[in-house]
């Protein structure tokens, strides 16, 4: 008995001891936070520089000085920015933008909605063409034509030169198992690093304006062709390429006749997530001056203005379904369109196109019909409705929350010496990854007091840190609840789906309206947009646990409770380590757009950088603590799931 | 007759330095547990050597892990063996580069394959005529011959259905009719029947058969089961940890095993269906009385039971009217009352 006792004991005896370890440290930072409380924080003024920030701005300044002279610029980033320009203005010289100087566009509205209605029955079929032709006319009707047409020229542009780059570069890495070596660290570093960190220095390089967008929006929009292409290539059976080669195809042979049409569903599926991420991006990159409907929103957001940021959230909205459901339907079956609609389709789409081109009626939409502002005034009012009637529900919560939870972390960590923090980060990283991690958080410490802006990292990891716990406790309950019944998990999941598809920027309408702009405010976006992949993970992890097991434990006599806890997310803790991972990223994410409504902070020294020429640096050096604060917290959650899954 | 195939001393290695290993005495006398800890390489196919002759049906037999998946794909080169020989018609696969490689793929021969590898996105008819596509042949002809193939293995009426519309047995029928469209010399089958139900399994053994008895093409036949090689097999290899353990019509298998593996292996066999009564006569008595039948040695038990058993005197065995034995109650009983 003893012999088998003894090392049973082993383990929990350490882990007691590890947590006894932790709360120790954790009672050392209060004692000592007490003691330091406001000394050593390295804060720094809204409108102070450090000198790294002023020598950026010098870089900036000598860069603007000599874009015209030095070759690099002159050869080779102008070069690209002018054939990007080109493509984009081209574009939009077809819908959105007076050209060749007519006063219209040469497609006006009657052909571009005709246009979009026959490419969606040609690849996704009569309803789903109906629904785009009605997405696409409400989106004229809302007054938001222009715009809106600004907004799919880029989203165009950037797509077609994403799937032009990264189909190619994901059939090399699907064929080539060194290439998927070298690309798939590339694509993951591409794919953590918070979404609006590069906007920065891309306009060092290419301006702010159409080109600088459309490559932010090509680096993000680009991974997801070429991982899924990847993947698509790699998953086509083994058998079915060595049936091919044992008949004597080529190489080509086989690339071109068995792996690209067993791998176009996957890849269309591709298409979708490059789409997408596109025209979530293109809106984002409203901040760097691109034209179009995320323009509209920041303008209203950086006054206030719910309405109109609400008529413009929602013609974004509409335009994220009309594209998900046209990809995703063109994904989902073979379809052949019979010959007589395909020209008909073909002839109405010629005549439409002809009449919008010729005519001003069909060219231009008449905006009188006016249900952009009745849909602006409807969203004022419920605004204004809201925050009269609701306060005592929605502040009661947003002042518990920031009493509860925001405000006694940020305290302890902006407020505590720095040297204090940076010891508590790097020992619980030694406790939870060994050296290694103990070493990276070591280095990332040190980054972010080289950025100038510690003390604005300490109060966005702590926004950050509140963020990513609400997400695990909503995470979890509903996971949880959806791994557990089929039937919650039909009704959540297309909720879920939706509201990936939707561009970060317009979860924050609705919660402006009823949080107005506070810290507060920026953490529930945040939140909104993280959680779904989180529920998601979650609820496959607990789906995923073997039946058997739950089952047996059934058959114990455990009560459901009981089998939740003691069995199925135990034995999901893979999943939830990946969730919290996931979801730290997607809130870091936000943290840029949550500046825009008074989440402060870095977000807001990144947002301030855009918009001022002197805080330029200051906003780039933040973008930097963004990521390294990314790259920290990745890497620890990441070896806490090594530890834990082991 | 000069065999199609003739295999000398291939062996395929699968780890680090596998050519550097197969050029070692040493190492290659090593067993396969022994190599794997000395070198961390895996010996799938070690040292094998048998012919197959024209218009033959070969079966290789072996467990899983036997390495007989791996011996089929060496024949082709969808595994590129290690070392060794393989002579086909007279000329050593091993030394064909890509092109010719591709031409012998196109034109001599072709494989069926246990998950049957059919293109989801092609229709049967597609399905039939890739293996002409791919070599160049016109659409028109292309469709001609499938439809022939298509019509040889009962699929007809099946033509514009896709893969995933088909039972398992069907998608097989595409799978054998893809691999004969070509008219290649030699079909090779990597346990084509594998995956499928026992009933459908059978039918599509008796396919096997008929098609093996009309197009009269030389086959080589990977399975699992011993029953399937006995039905099938002209002549049985049977492989154990990639070697060789004995090559010999079924018969000779459960007549005369080579080693307890194989005498383990068709212990459970019915053996009056496979024995012939060479096999079990025995040299005549003074007492006998030689004026009985006649049966050919060759006269499996099961067919004899009833000539034997009626006779009133034990039924001689005569080849070429020369008397090679006799065969009594006992000798027959002795078989039946065995496999009980």
């Amino acid at each position: 008995m003893v012999a088998v006792a003894a090392p049973r004991q082993l383990p929990r005896v350490f882990q007691y001891r590890k947590s006894l370890i932790f709360a120790g440290i954790v009672l050392a930072w209060l004692v000592l936070w007490m003691v330091f409380r406001n000394v050593g924080t390295l804060a720094l003024g809204a409108a102070d520089l450090t000198p790294l920030h002023r020598w950026i701005n010098d870089v900036n300044d000598a860069v603007g000085a000599s874009r015209n002279s030095n070759p690099v610029f002159l050869y080779f980033f102008n070069e690209i920015r002018l054939v990007i320009d080109e493509f984009v203005t081209f574009i939009q010289a077809l819908i959105a933008q007076p050209s060749f100087g007519r006063p219209v566009p040469v497609i006006g509205w009657l052909g571009v909605v005709a246009i979009a209605g026959f490419v969606s029955l040609a690849v996704a079929g009569w309803r789903i063409a109906l629904l785009a032709v009605a997405g696409f006319v409400f989106l004229g009707l809302q007054g938001l034509w222009q715009e809106s047409m600004d907004t799919l020229s880029l989203t165009l542009a950037a797509v077609v030169i994403s799937l032009l780059v990264g189909i190619p570069l994901g059939i090399w890495a699907g064929l080539s198992d060194r290439a998927n070596r070298i690309l798939t660290p590339v694509l993951d570093f591409m794919q953590t690093m918070p979404t609006f960190v590069y906007l920065a220095p891309l306009t060092l390089f290419f301006l702010i304006g159409p080109a600088s967008a459309t490559i932010a929006t090509l680096i993000y929009a680009a991974p997801p062709a070429i991982r899924i292409t990847a993947h698509a290539i790699r998953s086509v059976p083994r058998n079915t390429v060595e049936a091919s080669e044992s008949l004597g195809a080529t190489r080509n042979q086989t690339l071109v006749k068995v792996l690209l049409p067993s791998a176009r569903k996957t890849i269309v599926l591709g298409i979708n997530q490059t789409i997408m991420a596109a025209l979530a991006m293109v809106t984002i990159a409203a901040l760097i001056d691109a034209p179009g409907l995320g323009k509209t929103v920041v303008k209203a957001l950086q006054t206030l203005d719910v309405g109109t940021a609400f008529n413009a959230g929602l013609a974004i909205v509409v335009l994220a379904i009309v594209l998900d459901r046209v990809t995703t339907a063109a994904a989902s079956e073979r379809r052949t369109l019979p010959r007589w609609a395909l020209f008909g389709g073909l002839g109405i789409t010629g005549v439409c196109v002809y009449l919008s081109y010729t005519y001003l009626w069909a060219a231009e939409f008449q905006s009188d019909v006016g249900a952009g502002s009745a849909i602006s005034k409807g969203a004022t009012a419920v605004t204004e409705w809201a925050q009269d009637s609701l306060p005592v529900i929605t502040d009661g919560f947003k002042d518990f929350v920031t009493l509860a939870l925001i405000n006694p972390l940020q305290a302890l960590l902006a407020e505590s010496p720095w040297f204090l923090v940076a010891l508590v980060i790097v020992a619980l990283s030694f406790m939870i990854g060994g050296v290694r991690s103990a070493i990276v958080s070591a280095v990332c410490v040190g980054l972010l007091i080289a950025t100038g802006l510690w003390q604005d990292s300490m109060i966005t990891l702590a926004s950050t840190l509140v963020a990513t716990i609400m997400v695990m406790a909503l995470g979890i309950v509903v996971g949880v609840w959806m791994g557990r019944s089929r039937r919650a998990d039909r009704f959540i999941r297309p909720v879920l789906d939706a509201a990936q598809v939707m561009p970060a920027f317009v979860y924050l309408v609705p919660f402006l309206a009823l949080f107005s702009a506070s810290r507060f405010t920026a953490i529930i976006a945040a939140v909104v947009f993280a959680a779904p992949v989180a529920i998601k993970i979650i609820a496959d992890g607990i789906r995923a646990v073997s039946p058997a097991t739950v089952e047996a434990s059934t058959a114990l006599g455990s009560s459901s409770w009981q089998t939740i806890v003691k069995v199925q997310l135990p034995m999901a803790r893979g999943a939830l380590t990946l969730a919290a991972n996931q979801g730290l990223i997607y809130v870091l994410s936000m943290v840029v757009v949550g500046g825009l409504v008074g989440a402060g902070a870095l977000g807001y020294d990144v947002v301030a950088g855009f918009s001022q020429g002197q805080l330029y640096g200051k906003g780039l050096a933040a973008g930097v603590a963004i990521v390294v604060l990314g790259v920290m917290l990745d890497r620890l959650t990441q070896a806490a799931a090594k530890r834990w899954t082991n | 007759m000069d065999p199609v195939i003739s295999v000398r001393d291939l062996w395929k290695v699968f780890g680090p330095n596998a050519s550097q290993l197969v050029a070692s005495d040493e190492l290659k006398a090593l067993s396969r547990q022994e190599l794997m800890e000395r070198t961390g390489s895996v010996a799938a196919v070690r040292g094998v050597d048998f012919d197959v002759a024209p218009g033959e049906m070969f079966v290789v037999m072996g467990l899983s892990g036997s390495g007989k998946s791996t011996l089929v794909r060496c024949l082709t080169r969808l595994v590129e063996p290690t070392a060794g020989t393989i002579m086909f018609e007279g000329e050593n696969i091993l030394e064909a580069d890509p092109k010719r490689l591709r031409d012998l793929r196109r034109n001599k021969f072709s494989m069926v394959f246990q998950h049957f590898g059919l293109l989801p996105h092609r229709t049967v008819a597609e399905n039939v005529g890739y293996g002409l596509e791919i070599r160049g042949v016109p659409r028109a002809k292309r469709g001609e011959r499938s439809q022939e193939v298509i019509d040889l293995v009962g699929l007809s009426g099946n033509e514009k259905s896709y893969p995933d519309q088909l039972s398992g047995g069907m998608q097989q029928r595409v799978g054998l009719a893809r691999a004969l469209a070509g008219d290649p010399d030699v079909l090779f089958f990597d346990e084509p029947f594998s995956a499928l139900d026992p009933l459908i399994r059978r039918d599509m053994q008796s396919e096997v058969i008929r098609l093996h008895r009309e197009v009269g093409k030389t086959m080589v036949f990977i399975t699992h089961d011993l029953s399937e090689a006995l039905k099938l097999g002209d002549r049985i290899l049977i492989m154990r940890d990639g070697q060789v353990v004995q090559v010999g019509t079924g018969d000779e298998l459960v007549g005369a095993p080579a080693d307890d593996y194989v005498r383990d292996f068709v212990r459970d066999v019915p053996k009056s269906h496979v024995l012939t009564l060479k096999w079990i006569m025995r040299p005549p008595r003074p007492d006998d009385e030689l004026d009985g039948p006649e049966l050919s040695p060759e006269t499996v038990v099961r067919e004899a039971v009833r000539s034997v058993l009626s006779a009133d005197k034990p039924v001689k065995v005569v080849q070429n009217g020369e008397l090679l034995g006799v065969v009594a109650d006992e000798e027959i009983l002795g078989v039946v009352a065995g496999e009980a």
